[in-house]
């Protein structure tokens, strides 16, 4: 059988799925979370909260005031000790909720029982509105807050007849997403049918890749209980899990540069997003847990396990009762591909964080870059259709006009183009600088 | 002869003259009248066009000094290449008073050496400060700190900075440095200042701009400011130049009188001096004093090599 795909680009890293076989440990809560304001796309929540306050688990202690923001509960039961600046991902220090564990006492509200809750008995606007109280985000890594998907676009915009559900996981080493499938399958197709019901859709499509196998077969199986609902294999591929690579080869439908999926017909959301709203929803349980990877070659054992957000990142370490290996050279938050490195486990786990990764020295190390030989490799790998070796050139030199035309803001940071680079070129390195600053000037203009 | 030959000397001829004509009438008809004293103005300038003066180049200094000139006031414009002297030499030219001014200097606001700021992270990105900046908080951790990597030296048209090997720290040569400004505008972190160069080369400044708590900034740094505002209670009664703002004091140039009493009391040596302070009465410990001499003596070496 033919598999489905995006057509232009792309490129096929190495999988390494060490961890895809290991199924999802439930980790204590930690003594302490730091709960970032600012885990999601938008703008930053406000706390409600204040020194020496007690909290429950899933109490809202930050809310989304803004039309693109999202609320914040705290994912333990303690005291407030400080709201504070700490070290993000970036490695720059945000503003963040401190809270000190005391016991493990749960907001009453919240339905802990893990029995299926399949009747659906709340009103589209009614979802809509839990899924924003409940601070659900897109899981994929983005942490796009996902009621605003939902929300119709203002005017007498495209109406969503599809709903896609991204299975697709492209990243290298990264497994959450694929044992969510496995472990979690009913609860997904239940948010799913949630979802479709909220984004008034009788549509929808879960792609999954062709290396989740078993996935593919245990979701196809269920589905066919769910009218509407489709399982379609899609052959792998990087950057397949970018929403517009994703509607590109599940619908060959293509979203116009600077337009939404919505602008397509299409609502897009990852399946650890729909076992969230699931959670949310049905179960009343705001997003305060996710699952993440801890892999890497260097390590004996990896792992996927389901932490509460704010959790240091190294009680994933713990959980494995593995020390941080001699000779790790990059500490990468997220997938090989788009992860950032950091420098240090203390940094807080976020709502868009899946996974964390050892690289050693052999593996992390660049080689030595030489000139560009004008191979156009990185133009025929961009799943966007750029030129990133122009764009390199543009931002190096700081011609950010230019940088506008060329579409340097379609880039969506995927790398392959870095990846691909036989002379080992800094191209996501600059293209990343000058898209940063485009937008600032973008905004500006505003 | 050949009208082979006559024809088109004739035919071209005639269309040269014609197109003289053109020429002639359109340079008469839409001439520019232009002071010529702009160009009397610009030969006394250095002629770097440097940008510093904020104008594109000497010419357009020129220009925007002759129609100041008419004003009557030029004192809002100033060469920093040719310094005083030369806005005199203009000024007489021009006609009009110019107020002497003081010559100024680029310092560098970050001590955070690889000594005294260890590298916790390598990066192996492109060498460019601006990049880096944008990327990641830099090698030693401080989000406010010196990245090192010589954005200000690329830009330098005076040869008067360079990067040490050892500190990783940018270093002015207060001889070439002209003060035009183009590495303030090149540093992504607003690390260099134009400050005036005092009198006897004597000058006192902060050498920290991190805006974080003291403790939290010396976790990446020994010679951060931490706030204390020590400085600002030495600084003289009459005085009162050090002003604290966001857990930083900065030293304002105008007021200081550059005596030197802020530098031993500050626990982590974050001031930076030309001169080796003069040990008047100690308030503080001794050991803080030694290492405060130690420091401004090595910052006297290394900061300015005059």
């Amino acid at each position: 059988m033919k598999l489905n795909t995006f057509k232009i680009g792309g490129v096929h890293p190495p999988e390494n799925k060490i961890s895809a076989a290991l199924p999802i440990k439930t980790l204590p809560p930690p003594k302490q979370v730091r709960l970032l304001l600012s885990q999601h796309l938008g703008q930053p929540a406000v706390p409600v909260v204040k020194k020496g306050d007690r909290v429950k688990v899933g109490a809202l202690i930050a809310g989304g005031e803004a039309f693109i923001s999202a609320n914040i509960h705290s994912s333990v039961s303690g005291t407030v000790l400080k709201i504070d600046n700490v070290i993000d991902v970036s490695g720059y220090r945000k503003e963040a909720i401190v809270i000190q564990r005391e016991g493990d006492e749960w907001e009453d509200s919240i339905d802990r029982s893990e029995e299926l809750n399949n009747d659906i008995t709340l009103a589209p606007e009614e979802i809509i509105d839990k899924i924003k109280e409940m601070g659900i985000v897109g899981l994929g890594g983005a942490a796009f807050p996902s009621h605003v998907k939902y929300l119709p676009l203002p005017g007498d915009a495209a109406k969503a007849d599809t709903l896609v559900i991204n299975g697709v996981e492209c990243e290298p080493y990264l497994t959450a997403d694929h044992r969510v499938m496995l472990e979690k399958s009913d609860e997904i197709l239940s948010g799913i049918r949630v979802m479709m019901k909220a984004g008034r859709v009788d549509r929808a499509i879960i792609g999954i890749e062709a290396n989740k196998a078993d996935a593919i077969e245990l979701l196809s199986g269920k589905a066919r209980a769910i009218p509407g609902l489709e399982i379609v294999p899609l052959k792998v591929k990087y950057p397949q899990g970018a929403e517009k690579q994703l509607i590109k080869a599940l619908l060959n439908r293509e979203i116009p540069s600077g337009k939404l999926p919505l602008d397509v017909s299409c609502i897009i959301n990852n399946i650890g997003t729909a076992l969230a709203v699931y959670e949310a929803v049905q179960k009343n349980k705001p997003l305060i847990e996710r699952v993440v990877t801890m892999t890497g070659k260097s390590l004996k054992k990896t792992g996927n396990f389901k932490v509460r957000m704010g959790s240091p990142a190294s009680i994933l370490l713990e959980a494995l009762q593995e020390e941080l290996p001699p000779g790790t050279a990059r500490i990468i938050c997220g997938g090989p591909m788009m992860g950032k490195a950091v420098n240090n486990l203390e940094i807080p786990i976020s709502k868009g964080t899946s996974g964390f990764l050892l690289l050693d020295e052999r593996e992390a190390r660049r080689k030595e870059t030489k000139n560009c030989i004008r191979c156009a490799k990185c133009i025929s790998v961009c799943p966007m259709g750029l030129e990133p070796y122009l764009l390199e050139k543009l931002a190096e030199r700081r011609n950010f006009e230019a940088c506008e035309t060329e579409d340097i803001v379609d880039c969506m940071e995927c790398g392959s183009c870095s990846f691909t680079c036989p002379s080992n070129r800094f191209l996501l390195d600059y293209i990343r600088y000058g898209k940063t600053n485009v937008m600032r000037i973008m905004r500006d203009r505003r | 002869m050949n009208p082979v030959i006559i024809f088109p000397i004739l035919t071209l001829g005639a269309a040269a003259a014609g197109a003289a004509m053109i020429l002639f009438l359109v340079a008469k008809k839409f001439k520019v009248e232009e002071d010529p004293r702009i160009d009397d103005a610009a030969d006394f300038l250095p002629g770097v066009n440097c940008g510093g003066c904020g104008f594109p180049g000497c010419r357009g200094f020129a220009e925007a000094l002759v129609e100041a000139a008419d004003k009557g006031n030029i004192s809002g414009l100033m060469c920093p290449v040719g310094g005083s002297d030369t806005m005199t030499e203009v000024g007489v030219f021009l006609g009009v008073e110019v107020a002497e001014s003081d010559p100024t200097v680029a310092v560098v606001r970050c001590n955070g050496s690889r000594e005294k700021a260890p590298p916790k992270l390598s990066f192996d990105g492109p060498a460019k400060c601006y990049v880096s900046h944008a990327l990641f908080c830099g090698e030693h951790g401080c989000a406010f700190g010196c990245l090192g990597l010589g954005d200000c030296v690329a830009v330098c048209e005076f040869d008067a900075i360079r990067i040490d090997t050892e500190t990783r720290l940018p270093v002015v040569d207060a001889k070439k440095c002209v003060s035009c400004g183009v590495c303030v505008k090149a540093c992504p972190r607003n690390i260099i200042e134009i400050r005036p160069k005092g009198r006897k080369e004597r000058r006192v400044w902060v050498g920290c701009m991190n805006l974080e708590k003291g403790g939290v900034a010396m976790k990446n740094c020994k010679v951060a400011c931490i706030g204390c505002g020590k400085c600002a209670k030495a600084c003289p009664e009459k005085i009162r130049a050090i002003g604290l703002e966001k857990n930083l004091a900065y030293i304002d140039p105008q007021k200081c009188i550059a005596c030197g009493l802020c530098i031993p009391v500050c626990p982590t040596g974050a001031i930076l001096a030309t001169f080796q302070p003069a040990v008047k009465k100690a308030k503080a410990s001794p050991g803080n004093l030694e290492q405060s001499k130690k420091e401004t003596g090595e910052a006297a070496q290394k900061g300015v090599e005059t």
